[in-house]
């Protein structure tokens, strides 16, 4: 808590006036299922990519499915539920 | 020189000076008795007289959010409303504040139903006084006029919003002159919006209206207050400016023959009027009665109230509220009260409300409250209800 800013540090009404902040919020740490990939199931179709909440799935330049940046993945599940293949199962994540 | 005599009610008085703001965007719906203004200024609208993005909304609470995206975006935006259409916008209303939005708004004062009453007290606008918005009481349709040109200049100096108030009908629906300025003179004043964001400036990307939580909320509720505070300073040094082409005075209160006073009404708005009526009769008769005119309501000038009123004569006050609060005492006695309470001796005070529901307050009315005074009968644990048939 302690490099939190005071009143005269922040801009007035909440507004945020310098972009790419949201890389400072790790929102890993509300995890308590993590996505695991069965590689061999994988037909890197890209879906789990594109619906990522945050965009924590890579995509690789020959346009595959990349890896899962756990630092902002916060278990939602949702890559394992549109994934075509079943190749994405959520277990529990003792951090 | 400068200046131009026309025959306006408060509510085209108001038009005029937003026609003369030429404001990006101004949403409108109507509601009694606060239509008349987004009549006219439609009407300036559709004979071209202003660049103004006019936006019919289909409620009051899309009348302000389309003002708040608008002042977001980066340009002057204007709305007007009154009672039930000020309760219904009331949500978005504090967020203007929130995101310290430099809106401004004038409130035609009328009485918030059941049961339904189109007329006159200051209910609707009481309702919000606590939310953060400025709130500045004009009596004359001529304060109508400057009020809403400095409103523009002090909302955008400490980006709080201002509400411009005049009581409905009684000022909103009567004729009286007006001085207008020329158009280039309050243009000038008003200057040209420099924003200090936008929404619409790719090259300065902002997000507005994020979520704050436990972390951050508290600093930037108390940004707002601090913001607050500089207001009674702000608005006597725009209001010099202003004074210097209109001639007027923009006193964050007005003293009508109070310094010898001894027996003092404090009131704000058209009632003001009536009363500096009967003080002129009365002091003919040698009896000295003043009046302390209440202007600018939010924030409320506490020290500056305290140390006026301590500077008098007079010990003995009446402090009229058109308004009524159930289960509290009045609005305006509660915040002379809290004034007096900075003072070593406190004077004597005679809470009165009146006027409910555009129930008339006559000249006999306020004499009899002036005679009551000078002859100390004062009940301070009693609201005396003016006009009420018990």
């Amino acid at each position: 808590m302690s490099n939190l800013k005071s009143s005269k540090e922040i801009d007035e009404g909440g507004i945020i006036s310098k972009p790419k902040t949201s890389i400072n919020f790790k929102t890993g740490t509300w995890r308590s299922l993590k996505p695991v990939i069965d590689e061999s199931k994988c037909i890197h179709c890209d879906i789990c990519v594109v619906n990522c909440p945050e965009n924590c799935i890579d995509i690789t330049k020959d346009k595959k499915r990349g890896e899962i940046n756990l630092e902002y993945c916060k278990g939602c599940s949702i890559c394992s539920k549109v994934c075509p293949a079943g190749a994405i199962t959520m277990v529990s994540d003792d951090k | 020189m400068g200046k131009k005599m026309l025959a306006l009610t408060g509510a085209h008085a108001v038009a005029e000076a937003m026609r003369q703001i030429n404001p990006g965007v101004v949403s409108i719906f109507p509601i009694t008795p606060q239509t008349p203004i987004v009549e006219k200024f439609s009407e300036f609208y559709a004979n071209g007289l202003v660049d103004t993005e006019l936006i019919r909304a289909e409620s009051e609470h899309s009348a302000m959010s389309i003002a708040i995206g608008a002042e977001a975006a980066g340009v002057r935006a204007m709305t007007a409303t009154s009672s039930q259409g000020l309760a219904f916008m009331w949500e978005v209303v504090s967020t203007a504040v929130g995101l310290r939005l430099p809106i401004v708004m004038s409130v035609v004062n009328r009485y918030v139903g059941a049961p339904i009453n189109i007329h006159c007290d200051h209910s609707d606008s009481m309702y919000c006084r606590d939310l953060g918005w400025i709130q500045i009481f004009c009596e004359t349709n001529q304060e109508c006029y400057e009020n809403t040109l400095l409103a523009v200049r002090l909302a955008e100096k400490v980006n709080l919003p201002v509400m411009v108030l005049q009581d409905g009908f009684i000022t909103s629906h009567c004729v009286e002159n007006v001085e207008i300025l020329e158009d280039k003179l309050a243009k000038d004043f008003l200057g040209e919006y420099k924003p200090k964001f936008s929404l619409l400036d790719t090259d300065k990307p902002v997000a507005i209206g994020p979520i704050e939580l436990q972390d951050y909320l508290f600093e930037t509720q108390y940004q707002a207050v601090e913001s607050s505070m500089q207001v009674i300073y702000e608005y006597s040094k725009i209001g010099k400016e202003l004074s210097s082409i209109t001639n007027n005075k923009y006193d964050i209160f007005e003293s009508y023959e109070l310094d010898d006073a001894d027996a003092v009404i404090i009131v704000s708005s058209s009632t003001a009027g009536t009363v500096k009526s009967v003080i002129d009769r009365m002091r003919k008769e040698n009896k000295k009665v003043g009046l302390l005119k209440i202007k600018l309501y939010r924030p409320f000038p506490y020290k500056e109230i305290a140390e006026a009123l301590n500077k008098l004569n007079s010990k003995h006050f009446a402090v009229m509220d058109r308004a009524i609060s159930k289960g509290a005492l009045p609005p305006l006695y509660t915040d002379i009260l809290s004034s007096c309470f900075m003072l070593s001796k406190r004077p004597k005070i005679q809470s009165i409300v009146f006027g409910l529901g555009g129930r008339e307050i006559t000249e006999k009315e306020i004499e009899n409250i002036f005679n009551n005074l000078l002859n100390n009968k004062i009940n301070e644990n009693e609201i005396e209800y003016v006009g009420l048939r018990k």
